[in-house]
């Protein structure tokens, strides 16, 4: 045991050392900031749509929006870097080194909370900036706890397509779906107000219920709380079964 | 290549430049399929914005369905000014200018996969959107000047993409613009009216974008018809880009070759 977290410390302490080395360190949070300072800037008056019944206004229920892809595309960024580790042959090397595997998965992870703690406080700085409220007072730590199972969930997703496809390529792979669970939730208005496709598929979208509750956070109204965290802890360990599987597959393929 | 008409040199890059496009099919997919998907996803998300008092008396899906025929012209050019761009760093731009090929032919070959590219995007678009029930108010000829409007926005964007590539000569700082275009397109009139914004910085933001009078010249096509002032300044804004960016591709050219 005592070598795992020994392999998780050194691999944290260098993604975090690249990442805040890299002059470019910021770029995974250009996208969610943007996206929330347009859909937040532009779509003020969709918070006035007859049944908008979201009490902490149209800005905070962007933002949270915001905060859970800046946070899930911290953990998609962080299986860029594994895919790239592996391109370069550093993969191989440190896991030729590595007295246990496992660990080098759990490594990656820390370093992407790091990553998107980043991410997140600069979304956070701007919402509070441009006059979020956060009605919720404490209940603002549920939503934190949930964007960080989400950071992890996504980030082992993107570490097991990472070390399976041990490539560049494997960018669009990790991002594609993660961009679609995204989008495919109630982004720009809650889900009583969706109709047609997108509500049957945001209702069935299990990340709509992660998002509903986090916005319940914020305003000091929490719902589905149990139904939220449960989701999220399922994802946590389904996805750390596929990264173990990714790891295995790495292994088999001589790293 | 030796002696060859500035028009062969100009089909010789040009159907290369097509056929390298078409090869790609990631590249084709990805100017297809995000257009599209983000076209299902926000028509269907925001259709509850109708409601808001002053919109236009049409299906959120008809008022927004500028939106992938100009996201399309940003992936053209991103795609393009990334294939310029690979061609100066493996070196192929170096090789071309020792030949006697003109410069001029190289940027009109690559312009022209541009409109190739956008041809395509702006006919698929069309028939997915009509598919999904979209009414184009403006009729056949309306449907002629959407696809013309988007080959012409491509180009306008496929200039910048080409300076960028020329420049820079490298395909990771052209990928690195595309979230500066995708910003330009969002923070435009795309999601809503302009006098419907509520923010006055971004009202006003959205008023000196040039990308909102491309939204709202391809978008009175589809839900009002023929506004002669929206196509005015549409078609104004588009060639004025495009004038610009060309004018600058074909100025950064003679520099990188001289």
């Amino acid at each position: 045991m005592g070598a795992f977290f020994a392999v998780a410390r050194a691999v944290a302490g260098r993604q975090t050392y690249k990442y805040f080395t890299n002059p470019a360190f910021l770029a995974p949070a250009l996208f969610p900031l943007f996206f929330f300072i347009a859909f937040a800037g532009g779509l003020t008056r969709v918070g006035d749509i007859p049944g908008f019944d979201y009490a902490a206004g149209y800005i905070a229920f962007q933002y949270v929006w915001a905060l859970l892809q800046a946070v899930t595309m911290g953990g998609a960024f962080t299986g860029f870097s594994i895919a790239s580790d592996f391109e370069n042959g550093f993969a191989r090397r440190l896991m030729l080194a590595a007295p246990n595997r496992y660990g080098i998965i759990l490594g990656y992870t820390i370093a992407s909370i790091v990553r998107a703690a980043m991410t997140g406080l600069l979304v956070t700085v701007l919402a509070l900036v441009t006059g979020m409220p956060i009605t919720g007072g404490f209940d603002f730590f549920g939503l934190v706890a949930l964007a960080l199972l989400a950071n992890i969930a996504a980030t082992l997703f993107g570490a097991g397509i990472a070390m399976m496809l041990r490539t560049g390529q494997a960018g669009p792979v990790i991002r594609t779906p993660i961009f679609l669970v995204l989008f495919l939730a109630p982004v720009f208005v809650p889900l009583s107000l969706l109709t047609g496709w997108i509500e049957t598929v945001a209702r069935l979208n299990p990340f709509t219920i992660i998002l509903e509750s986090s916005r319940g956070f914020l305003a000091g109204e929490p719902s589905n709380v149990a139904v939220a965290f449960a989701i999220s802890f399922v994802l946590v360990v389904v996805m750390a079964l596929w990264a173990a599987f990714g790891m295995r597959r790495a292994e088999e393929a001589g790293g | 290549m030796r002696g060859a008409s500035f028009v062969t040199q100009v089909m010789s890059l040009a159907r290369r430049s097509t056929v390298r496009t078409l090869r790609q099919p990631a590249v084709i997919v990805s100017a297809l399929l995000f257009p599209m998907m983000f076209f299902s996803i926000n028509s269907s998300g925001l259709n509850a914005a109708t409601k808001i008092p002053g919109f236009p008396d049409v299906p959120y899906l008809d008022f927004a369905f500028a939106f992938p025929l100009v996201q399309a012209a940003l992936f053209g050019a991103i795609t393009a000014g990334s294939d310029l761009a690979r061609d100066i760093e493996t070196g192929f731009f170096d090789r071309l200018s020792l030949t006697p090929m003109r410069p001029a032919a190289l940027l009109t070959g690559m312009l022209a996969g541009v409109v190739a590219l956008g041809l395509i995007q702006g006919v698929v678009f069309l028939a997915f959107g009509l598919i999904l029930g979209v009414n184009i108010s403006s009729g056949f000829l309306g449907m002629l000047l959407l696809v013309l409007l988007t080959v012409l926005v491509a180009l306008a964007f496929g200039g910048l993409g080409a300076i960028l590539a020329i420049r820079t000569g490298s395909v990771e700082a052209v990928e690195s613009a595309f979230p500066l275009f995708f910003v330009l397109i969002f923070m435009s009139s795309i999601n809503l009216p302009r006098p419907l914004i509520e923010q006055d910085w971004f009202r006003f933001v959205a008023t000196v974008n040039p990308i909102s009078y491309l939204v709202e010249g391809i978008r009175s096509l589809v839900i009002t018809g023929w506004d002669a002032q929206a196509l005015l300044l549409c078609f104004g804004v588009g060639v004025s880009i495009m004038v610009l960016s060309i004018g600058g591709a074909a100025a950064s050219m003679r520099t990188r070759v001289a």
